[in-house]
């Protein structure tokens, strides 16, 4: 194998499609470690598409076909041999806040003891550990029992970011994350993600170019399944980009 | 016409406009409530009537004992364990086997041709009448597995014809549990059936259960199937006694006794037929009731 590289993430030549439909066109790209790495770009550009192929969750799309490369550490995804220890490795936060049917301890706990750990102690440890991070903990540490569901939207949006870092994931992706949440928690949770961005890699989709502009350090702009533009967030967000259509995005003259 | 050009004094009056949608919206709850009493009636008429009719016979001896002197006196014990024994068995059979069915096909099948194929067939099965499931059963069970006349070719015919409505009822049950459920599972590494088992199926349980329960009045109803492959008129059990029958016996029904003694024995005394439905649908409710019961004691634990 190769010597241990600076990327997390190498994606070569990745494309997608839908039954017949093509959605993502053949791109490629690196993730750097421990960097915060944000994707911008329209409507139906294929962000989520290629967030789901990153853990193989697009497995679960009936006719979804996806080639090229994806290396994660060094290992092929496509041919990973334990699909669910990868996807314990990258954790995902989908768009729309999930609290599973569970006591808010349960949804924490959950992907642990999937992974088989059950000793109470060291769970016990980790839920209260992964809902600091999630700065959810001292609203919820009186009632840990109660329903995660019963919790109000932007609660069980960091909830979802507490289950996604329970697995102790590398590499943590944000699928839009804000979209239900109030602004304060919003800056609550981006500053969550600058102090994990020691540890960990992030991927951050976000709709709120301003979003990427304050968290990443290299922006990527996707439109229509391609890369117009990858590279440093101040360049990107510059009055001078590489692409035309970058800057009319990021000043929203997009048409 | 603007808001601002009604005085300040009369913005909340009610014009004739709001009055007439009052009036419509009374019209139409008066006329869904008086459907809903329009059903309620026959229900509890018919209900009313069975007993009024059945009093006379209606007693403990009449449950426990052996019908005598040609059916026209005594109990129905062994129409009644008869039917026990059938719908038991008969759903025994079915409920396992249509609830893992229906588990991976909406679970784990893939949305290919074949699985399209199966389940038009389920749909289709579901509809089948059921004097065709008993001509089926005649075929297949008393006659090719040579399972002859008996408890155990008339339960599998049973089996056979509540199968397919459990399959259904049960992806419908599990379809309710929302996809977002899954595919949050999914994301933090979850294998499909730690999903299933830790969140699908206990929130689409007490569904399922529904469904099943459902199909124990549709087996304790049914005759045109039993009568083909097992139940006979007239069968000599011991009085009182629970497990009176052999697998390989021939049994009585609830339901087919209720047409012999109904059509077939002259000189019944009234009370008899109008009895033996009282305990057929007393045991149907009997059973739908204690299902309502854990329904709600398994609704109570559901956690969205
Ligand atoms: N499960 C699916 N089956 C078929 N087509 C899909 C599926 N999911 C997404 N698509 C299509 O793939 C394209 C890209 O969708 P995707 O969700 O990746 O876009 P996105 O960039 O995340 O958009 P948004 O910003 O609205 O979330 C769209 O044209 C969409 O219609
Ligand atoms: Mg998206």
């Amino acid at each position: 194998m190769s010597a241990p590289s600076d990327k997390t993430i190498v994606v070569q030549d990745l494309r997608l499609a839908y039954g017949t439909r093509e959605v993502i066109h053949g791109i490629s790209f690196e993730v750097g470690r421990n960097e915060i790495f944000a994707i911008i770009g329209p409507a139906q550009s294929g962000k989520s598409s290629l967030l789901r192929c990153l853990n193989r969750t697009i497995d679960f799309v009936a006719g979804a076909t996806m080639t090229g490369t994806i290396l994660f550490e060094g290992e092929n995804v496509r041919k990973t041999r334990d699909v669910f220890a990868l996807r314990r490795k990258i954790g995902m936060v989908a768009p729309l806040p999930v609290g599973l049917p569970l006591t808010i301890y349960d949804n924490v706990a959950f992907a642990p003891r999937c992974a088989g750990m059950h000793d109470k102690h060291e769970l016990d440890g980790l839920v209260e550990r992964c809902l600091r991070q999630a700065a959810l903990w001292d609203e919820v540490k009186d009632r840990l029992g109660s329903l995660g569901t019963a919790l109000s939207g932007g609660q069980q949006q960091r909830l979802t970011i507490a289950r996604a870092l329970s697995h102790q994931p590398d590499v943590l992706c944000l699928d839009e994350f804000s979209i239900a949440i109030d602004p304060v928690t919003t800056m609550r949770i981006e500053d969550v993600l600058k102090e994990l961005s020691r540890e960990i890699t992030i991927v951050l989709v976000t709709n709120l170019v301003q979003q990427a502009r304050r968290l990443a350090r290299r922006t990527m702009f996707m439109w229509k399944g391609e890369i117009v533009e990858l590279g440093a967030t101040e360049v990107v967000f510059s009055e001078a980009p590489a692409d035309r259509r970058t800057y009319d995005y990021v000043h929203g003259i997009f048409g | 016409m603007t808001v601002a050009a009604i005085e300040p004094g009369k913005r909340f009056v009610r014009t004739r406009h709001v009055a007439r949608k009052e009036r419509q919206q009374s019209v139409a709850k008066w006329i869904f409530f008086s459907m809903t009493v329009a059903m309620i009636i026959p229900l509890v008429a018919i209900v009313a009537y069975l007993l009024w009719k059945a009093a006379p016979s209606l007693n403990w001896q009449f449950l426990v004992d052996v019908p005598k002197r040609g059916m026209r006196e005594g109990g129905i014990w062994p129409a009644f364990t008869g039917t026990l024994y059938l719908v038991v068995i008969s759903l025994a059979v079915s409920a396992p086997i249509g609830v893992l069915a229906a588990i991976y096909l909406n679970e784990y099948a893939k949305d290919n041709w074949l699985n399209r194929l199966i389940n038009l067939a389920v749909i289709n099965l579901a509809g089948v009448p059921s004097i065709v499931h008993a001509l089926f059963g005649l075929g297949a069970f008393v006659y090719a597995a040579k399972l002859g006349y008996s408890i155990l070719s008339a339960s599998l015919t049973l089996a056979i014809m509540t199968l397919p409505v459990i399959i259904a009822s049960t992806r419908e049950a599990l379809a309710s549990v929302p996809m977002s459920f899954r595919e949050a599972c999914w994301n933090v590494g979850a294998t499909r059936w730690q999903t299933i088992r830790s969140i699908v199926l206990p929130n689409s349980i007490s569904g399922i259960l529904t469904g099943v329960i459902l199909q124990v009045s549709r087996a304790a109803g049914e005759t045109a199937p039993i009568m083909f492959t097992g139940a006979v008129f007239f069968k000599a059990v011991e009085k009182g006694k629970l497990f009176s029958y052999g697998l390989d016996d021939q049994c009585m029904a609830l339901s087919m006794h209720l047409y012999t003694v109904s059509t077939q024995v002259p000189n019944v005394k009234e009370s008899i037929p109008f009895a033996t439905a009282v305990v057929l649908l007393g045991t149907v409710l009997l059973v739908n009731v204690s299902a309502i019961g854990l329904r709600v004691w398994l609704r109570n634990r559901k956690k969205w």
